[in-house]
C-alpha cells in the first residue's frame, strides 16, 4: 500500500487544482474503481440512494451496483500525508480564503516538506490574510528550532503573540518547558497576552449569548407587555400562543417539503394569523366577559393554556417534534479562531429588533396605535370620546397574540417543538413584563436584554438553574423597591 | 484631635448619654399640640407629575377648630393636597405638620389616621360586602394593630358610639343591611359617619353633598358646622350654595398654590378670584 | 390564655356552617376508619386501606384549599405559589422520615440517606441535623413555610405589590423553588425527591393501624384548623380582611396597617399548607420537587373557586369533588382530565364567580322568594 506514496507525490507534482477531488475522495474512502475498466469513480448519495460519479466528468455513472466497484483503501500513514498534500495543493489555490485556510490546517503538523513549501510561497503571496497566516505558520517553525538562536526564537514567539489559534497555543505551552530562560519568559509573556485576547473574546461571546437569549425573551414577552399594558389582564395562555406559532411553523414544512429554505417567510405570516385569531378568539369569548376582574381573567386564560396544551398533544402526540434550519439559517460566522457566532442566534437577534421597530411604528404611526394608546392611558376617557374599546381590545389581544406567535417561529429554530414549549418560556416573559414596567414597550426591551445578558454571565460562575433562580430572586427583591418597573407610567392617571 | 477613632468613641458616648432616651425608644406622642391655635401647618409645598405642577410652593394654615372650605377649578390642586397630608401621595419638597409636633411627610396613611386626621374621598368608598353597622364597627376609634383587632370585642361604649352615629347619619333603620346596598346619598353619609365614630381631630371632605339632595345637602350643612369647634375640618366642594351657607374662611387655590383666603364675601370681591374662578363659575352658571 | 378561652366563648356569630362540617367530619372519617380496622376484607360495608389513605391525601387538599381560600377568598390575594408552603411543610415531614430509615436503606447507611450516599457525600448537611427528632421536624414544618411567607410577604406587602403582580411574583417564587429542589447539590433529593419511607414515630407506615390513624389525625386537625379559621375570621380581625379585600386604601385611612394584616394572614395561610403536606407526605410516601409546579399551585386555586371563594366550607367542598374528578377521570380518560379541568377554569370563572355555594345561596334565595310570595298569596 505504501507503494502508493511514491505516485501520490508525482501527482501533487502537477500541482494542478484538478487533482484535489481525487485526493479528497480518497481521504473520505469514498473513492472506488469500477473492476472491468479500472475507470476511477467516487461514492455519493443522491437522495438517499448510493450512486456512483465519474471523476472527470462529474455525472452520475448509470447502472453501477456495489457489487460492480471496488474501494480503493488506504491506511492512516497514507491519510496523513494526503490531508497534508491536500492543504499543499490547497496551497496554490486560486481563491485567498481557500489559501488561508489551507495554511491554517497546516499549522498543527508543520513538517519539514511543508515548511518548504510555504517558504517558497512566501515571497510571492500578495493577499495579506494569507500572507499572515504563512507568516505565522513560520514564525511557528522558528520558535520551535531548538538549535536556532534564542533571539530570533523570541521574535518569533512575538509573532506569535499576536494569534489566536490553537496550535500556537500548544506550541508556546511546549516552549515554557524550554532549555532557555529567555524563550520561556517570552512564551509565558505571549500566553498571557493570548490568554487576555481570549478573555475579552470569550465575554464577548458571553455577550452574543446574553443578546441572543435577550431577543428570545423579548420577542416572547412583547406581547404580553402589550395585552397587560393596554387591557391590565395577564394572559395566562401566552405561552401556548407563542407554541401554537412553533407548531405552525412545522406545519408549513410538512406541507412545503421541498421549499425549507422558504417555509419560514409563509410561516412568519401564517403563525401570526393562527395565534392572533386564537387570541381574538379568546378576547372575544372569555376575556371581554370577566371586563375589570383581572385575577379571574388570569385563571380563565390559565384554563384555556391548559386546553390548548392538551389539544395539541392529542393532535400532534405529545412528544416534541423537530423543525428544520433553513440552509442560509444554518451554520456560524467565524470570526475568528476562538470567536464564531451561530447564524441562527443572529438573524433571531436581528429579527426580534426588526419586530420591535415594526411595533413601535405601529403604535406610533397607525390609528389603530393611537387607540391602544389612549385605551391604555385611560379607558374610560378613551370610551368617552368615542374609541370603540372593545375593538381595540379584540385587536390588541390579537396583536399580542400574534407577535407570540411569531415568537414561536423563531423558538422553533433553535428548540424542539413540543406542547410544553410556551411554559418553559411564560414565567421569564412575565419576570421581563414586571421588570420593564407595564405599558412601556422600551421598558420591555432594555428588561429583556438585561435579564438575557445577566442570566448567561451569571451561568459560568453559578450554573444554569442556580443563574435562573437568582435573576427570579433578583426580580422579586427590585419589584419591593420599584413596584411599577423600571419606567413606570407616571401622573394621576397611573393610579 | 478628633481622629476618626475618637469621633466614633464621641458618637457612640453621645449615643449612651443616661440622661436621654433614644429616639426610637421614646413613647409615640398622641396628643397634637396645638398651643399656637394652628392645627395644620402646610409651607412650600411642591408637586409635579411629569412636568405638570400638581401644586406650586403652597402655603396654608388652619386654626384648631376651624371650618375651612377649599375651592377652585378643576386642577387647581385641591385634591392632590387633600391626597398629600393623608400620606397617599409623597410630595417632592414642601413641609406639613399637624400640630407642632407630628411630621406628617414621614408618616403613612394608617399612622396618619391614627393620629385622628379622618378622610372623605369624592366618590363614596365604603365597605360593601359588610354590613352597615360592621363599617362604622372598623372605624371605632380603637387600637388597630393586629392582635389586638383579633382579640378585640365591642364594649357597651363603643355599642352606644355607634348607635348614635347611626342616628346622626340617619341609617339606624339600615343597620344590618349590606353597605353596597344603600343608595348613593346613603353611602355619603354612611362614610361620613365612619368618620364621625373616629371622633378624628381633623376631617378632610371632599365634595361631600354631590349626589345629594336639597334636604340631604341642608342637613350635611348643618352637621358640618355643629362639628366646626369641636374638630376642625376641611371641605373641598364646588357646590359654591353650600359653600356660602357653610363657611367663615374661604381659601381659593389656582394652578397648585393659594390665590386668596378671607371670608366668603372678601373673596367674592376679590379681583383675581372674579378673574380666574368666580368668573368662569358666573359664566357657566348663567350657561346652565 | 383566659382571654383565649372568653375570645372563644363568645357569642360572635361563627358561620351556620361550622358544627355540622364538623360533626359530618368526624363521623364519616371515624366510621370509615372503623370499617377498614373491625369489618372482614369480604364484607359489604369494608373499606379497603387504599380508600382510607385517598380520603386522608384529599383531607390534605381540603386543608391545603382553605389556606388558599383564607388568603384568596377573604382577603383577595391571588396566591400561585401555595403548593411551596405545602411542599415545604413536606420535605420537612420527608426529611424525618428519611432519617427515620437509618441504616435500612439500600446502602445500609446508618446516617445517610440513600441518595447522599449515592452522590458520595460523607457527611449530613447541617439543614438535615435535628430532622431525626420528630418534634423539631414538625416545627420546621410549620415553621420554614410561615418564615417563607413572612419574609415574601413583607416584602411584598410593605412596597404595595398588589394584584396579578402578586400572583405572578408568588407564581416566581414557586418556580424559583422548583428549579432549586431539582438541584442535587440542594440536598433534598433532587428529581428524585425523598421516598421508600419505613415507618413514623416507631410505627410502620405500611400497617393499616398507622394509615388509620395517619386518616383521622388528619380530619382532626382539619376540623381544629377549620373551627379556629371560622374564629379568626369572624373576629374584627376578619371584618379588616375582608374590608382590605374589598378597599384597601379605605382600610389604610381608617387607621389600620394593612400590609401587617395582609402579611400575617398571609403566614397563617402559609403555616396552613405547610401542616397539609405534612400529613400528606406519610400518606402518599414520596415528596418530590413536582410538587413545586405552579401548575399544582394554580390547581389548588381552582378548587376552591368551583367550592365557592369566601366561604370556608365552600373551599373544603371544592378540594373534595374536584379531587374525586380528578382520580376518577385519570383513571377511565386519563387525556381527558386537563380538557376537563381547563373547561372549569373558564366555566366557573364565567358563570360561578361565586362557586357551588354560591349556586346553592342563589337557589335558596329564589325558593324562599317563591315560598314567601305563595304565603302571601
Amino acid at each position: 500500500m505504501n507503494d502508493m506514496v511514491p505516485v501520490l507525490v508525482e501527482i501533487e507534482a502537477t500541482s494542478e487544482e484538478a487533482v484535489l477531488p481525487i485526493f479528497q475522495y480518497l481521504v473520505e474512502g469514498s473513492l472506488h474503481y469500477i473492476k472491468t475498466s479500472k475507470q476511477l469513480v467516487a461514492q455519493v448519495e443522491v437522495s438517499g440512494v448510493i450512486r456512483y460519479k465519474d471523476l472527470l466528468t462529474g455525472q452520475v455513472v448509470a447502472d453501477l451496483s456495489k457489487s460492480d466497484v471496488d474501494k480503493i483503501r488506504v491506511n492512516n500513514t497514507l491519510r496523513v500525508y494526503l490531508r497534508n498534500a491536500i492543504a499543499r495543493i490547497q496551497l496554490s489555490a486560486k481563491s485567498p480564503s481557500v489559501r488561508e485556510s489551507a495554511v491554517r490546517s497546516l499549522l498543527s503538523k508543520l513538517d519539514q516538506e511543508t515548511v518548504a513549501t510555504l517558504e517558497s510561497l512566501y515571497p510571492n503571496e500578495t493577499n495579506k490574510k494569507v500572507k499572515e497566516a504563512m507568516a505565522l505558520a513560520l514564525a511557528m517553525n522558528t520558535a520551535a528550532q531548538t538549535q536556532l538562536a534564542p533571539s530570533n526564537r523570541i521574535a518569533a514567539i512575538d509573532t506569535l503573540s499576536t494569534s489566536l489559534e490553537s496550535d500556537v497555543r500548544n506550541l508556546l505551552t511546549q516552549l515554557t518547558r524550554d532549555g532557555n530562560a529567555a524563550v520561556v519568559s517570552a512564551a509565558n509573556a505571549a500566553l498571557e497576552k493570548i490568554a487576555q485576547r481570549v478573555n475579552r473574546f470569550a465575554f464577548v461571546d458571553q455577550l452574543f449569548f446574553g443578546l441572543s437569549l435577550g431577543s428570545v425573551l423579548l420577542l416572547a414577552s412583547i406581547g404580553l407587555a402589550i395585552t397587560f399594558g393596554v387591557m391590565g389582564v395577564i394572559n395566562m395562555a401566552h405561552g401556548e400562543m407563542i407554541m401554537l406559532g412553533a407548531y405552525t411553523t412545522y406545519v408549513v414544512q410538512l406541507i412545503m417539503p421541498n421549499y425549507i429554505d422558504y417555509s419560514i417567510w409563509v410561516a412568519i405570516p401564517a403563525a401570526f394569523l393562527v395565534s392572533g385569531l386564537m387570541g381574538v378568539l379568546i378576547e372575544r369569548l372569555v376575556i371581554c366577559r370577566l371586563h375589570g376582574r383581572p385575577l379571574e381573567t388570569l385563571l380563565a386564560t390559565f384554563g384555556i393554556s391548559l386546553i390548548l396544551q392538551q389539544l395539541v398533544r392529542t393532535i400532534f402526540s405529545p412528544l416534541n417534534r423537530q423543525v428544520s434550519t433553513p440552509s442560509w439559517m444554518s451554520g456560524s460566522w467565524e470570526i475568528n479562531p476562538v470567536l464564531s457566532l451561530t447564524l441562527n442566534r443572529l438573524y433571531i437577534l436581528a429579527f426580534a429588533l426588526l419586530v420591535f421597530i415594526v411595533l413601535v411604528i405601529v403604535l406610533k404611526k397607525t390609528s389603530l396605535g393611537l387607540n391602544v394608546r389612549a385605551v391604555s392611558q385611560n379607558r374610560n376617557m378613551a370610551k368617552a370620546m368615542g374609541v370603540k374599546t372593545h375593538w381595540v381590545d379584540a385587536m390588541t389581544f390579537g396583536l399580542g397574540s400574534g407577535i407570540a406567535g411569531i415568537a414561536g417561529v423563531a423558538l422553533s429554530q433553535l428548540t424542539n417543538v413540543g406542547p410544553n414549549l410556551g411554559q418553559s418560556y411564560i414565567i421569564d416573559s412575565f419576570m421581563v413584563v414586571v421588570f420593564g414596567g407595564v405599558g412601556n414597550l422600551l421598558g420591555t426591551l432594555v428588561a429583556a436584554f438585561t435579564l438575557g445578558i445577566a442570566t448567561k454571565f451569571l451561568e459560568p460562575t453559578t450554573g444554569a438553574v442556580l443563574a435562573a433562580i437568582l435573576v427570579l430572586v433578583f426580580i422579586i427583591l427590585f419589584i419591593q423597591k420599584r413596584p411599577k418597573g423600571l419606567f413606570p407610567q407616571k401622573g394621576r392617571a397611573a393610579e | 484631635m478628633s481622629t476618626l477613632p475618637s469621633k466614633t468613641l464621641d458618637s457612640t458616648r453621645e449615643f449612651f448619654r443616661r440622661d436621654q432616651v433614644w429616639p426610637f425608644l421614646a413613647p409615640e406622642q398622641a396628643t397634637v399640640n396645638v398651643d399656637n391655635q394652628v392645627i395644620l401647618y402646610v409651607e412650600g409645598l411642591n408637586l409635579s407629575f411629569d412636568g405638570f405642577k400638581a401644586l406650586n410652593n403652597l402655603n396654608l394654615y388652619v386654626n384648631d377648630g376651624e371650618l375651612r372650605c377649599l375651592i377652585g377649578a378643576n386642577g387647581a390642586g385641591k385634591t392632590t393636597l387633600m391626597d398629600v397630608i393623608t400620606g397617599k401621595t409623597q410630595c417632592d419638597s414642601g413641609t406639613v405638620f399637624f400640630g407642632q409636633n407630628h411630621n406628617l411627610l414621614n408618616k403613612d396613611e394608617a399612622e396618619i389616621a391614627q393620629l385622628g386626621i379622618g378622610r372623605k374621598f369624592q366618590k363614596p368608598t365604603v365597605f360593601e360586602e359588610q354590613t352597615v353597622f360592621d363599617n362604622l364597627e372598623l372605624s371605632l376609634k380603637t387600637d388597630k394593630r393586629v392582635l389586638p383587632t383579633l382579640f378585640s370585642r365591642l364594649t357597651p361604649t363603643q355599642i352606644d358610639r355607634i348607635d348614635e352615629v347611626l342616628k346622626t347619619i340617619g341609617l339606624a333603620k339600615h343597620r344590618f343591611m349590606l353597605a353596597g346596598a344603600l343608595s348613593h346619598g346613603q353611602k355619603q353619609w354612611l362614610e361620613i359617619g365612619m368618620l364621625l365614630v373616629a371622633e378624628p381631630r381633623l376631617l378632610l371632605i371632599d365634595e361631600p353633598v354631590a349626589g345629594m339632595t336639597a334636604q340631604e345637602t341642608e342637613r350635611t350643612a348643618e352637621l358640618l358646622t355643629s362639628l366646626a369647634g369641636e374638630r376642625t375640618v376641611i371641605v373641598v366642594e364646588h357646590d359654591m350654595e353650600f359653600v356660602r351657607s357653610i363657611a367663615r374662611t374661604v381659601t381659593v387655590l389656582h394652578q397648585g398654590s393659594v390665590l386668596a383666603e378671607g371670608t366668603m364675601n372678601q373673596i367674592q370681591s376679590n379681583k383675581d378670584v372674579i378673574e380666574v374662578y368666580l368668573g368662569e363659575e358666573a359664566a357657566a352658571g348663567e350657561h346652565a | 390564655m383566659t382571654r383565649l378561652t372568653a375570645w372563644f366563648s363568645e357569642g360572635r356569630s361563627t358561620g351556620k356552617h361550622t358544627l355540622p362540617f364538623v360533626v359530618i367530619l368526624l363521623s364519616v372519617t371515624i366510621l370509615a376508619s372503623a370499617a377498614n380496622l373491625f369489618l372482614p376484607a369480604d364484607s359489604a360495608f369494608y373499606v379497603s386501606t387504599y380508600t382510607i389513605t385517598l380520603l386522608g391525601k384529599y383531607l390534605c387538599y381540603a386543608m391545603l384549599a382553605l389556606a388558599v381560600d383564607i388568603i384568596w377568598g377573604y382577603c383577595g390575594i391571588l396566591s400561585l405559589g401555595h403548593g411551596a408552603f405545602f411542599a415545604l411543610g413536606g420535605y420537612a415531614m420527608g426529611m424525618y422520615l428519611m432519617r427515620q430509615i437509618g441504616d435500612r436503606g439500600v446502602y445500609g447507611n446508618p446516617l445517610l440517606p440513600d441518595f447522599m450516599v449515592f452522590l458520595d457525600w460523607k457527611e449530613l448537611p447541617w439543614f438535615w441535623l435535628g430532622m431525626d427528632q420528630f418534634w423539631f421536624a414538625m416545627l420546621m414544618a410549620v415553621l420554614v413555610p410561615g418564615l417563607l411567607a413572612f419574609v415574601f410577604g413583607w416584602l411584598a406587602f410593605r412596597s404595595r405589590v398588589t394584584g396579578v403582580y402578586l400572583s405572578i411574583m408568588t407564581q416566581a417564587l414557586t418556580y424559583a423553588l422548583l428549579l432549586a429542589f431539582f438541584r442535587n447539590e440542594m440536598g433534598f433529593g433532587g428529581n428524585n425527591g425523598l421516598t421508600d419511607f419505613k415507618e413514623i414515630l416507631g410505627f410502620s407506615l405500611q400497617a393499616d393501624s398507622t394509615r388509620v390513624a395517619l386518616f383521622l389525625i388528619t380530619a382532626i386537625l382539619l376540623a381544629v384548623i377549620f373551627v379556629v379559621s371560622q374564629k379568626i375570621l369572624s373576629s374584627r380581625l376578619g371584618k379588616v380582611v375582608l374590608a382590605i379585600r374589598d378597599s384597601e386604601s379605605r382600610s389604610r385611612f381608617i387607621g389600620y396597617r394593612t400590609d401587617r394584616y395582609k402579611v400575617w394572614l398571609f403566614v397563617y395561610s402559609a403555616v396552613i399548607a405547610g401542616i397539609a403536606g405534612a400529613l400528606y407526605v406519610p400518606q402518599v410516601g414520596i415528596i418530590n420537587p413536582g410538587e413545586f409546579s405552579p401548575i399544582n399551585s394554580i390547581e389548588m386555586v381552582i378548587w376552591v373557586a368551583v367550592g365557592g371563594r369566601g366561604t370556608l366550607i365552600g373551599a373544603v367542598i371544592g378540594a373534595l369533588l374536584v379531587n374525586y374528578a380528578k382520580t376518577r377521570f385519570t383513571a377511565i380518560m386519563p387525556d381527558a382530565w386537563l380538557f376537563a379541568l381547563g373547561a372549569m377554569f373558564v366555566l366557573v370563572t364565567l358563570y360561578l364567580p361565586k362557586g357551588l355555594m354560591g349556586l346553592y345561596g342563589q337557589l335558596k334565595a329564589k325558593r324562599n322568594s317563591v315560598m314567601n310570595k305563595e304565603s302571601q298569596a
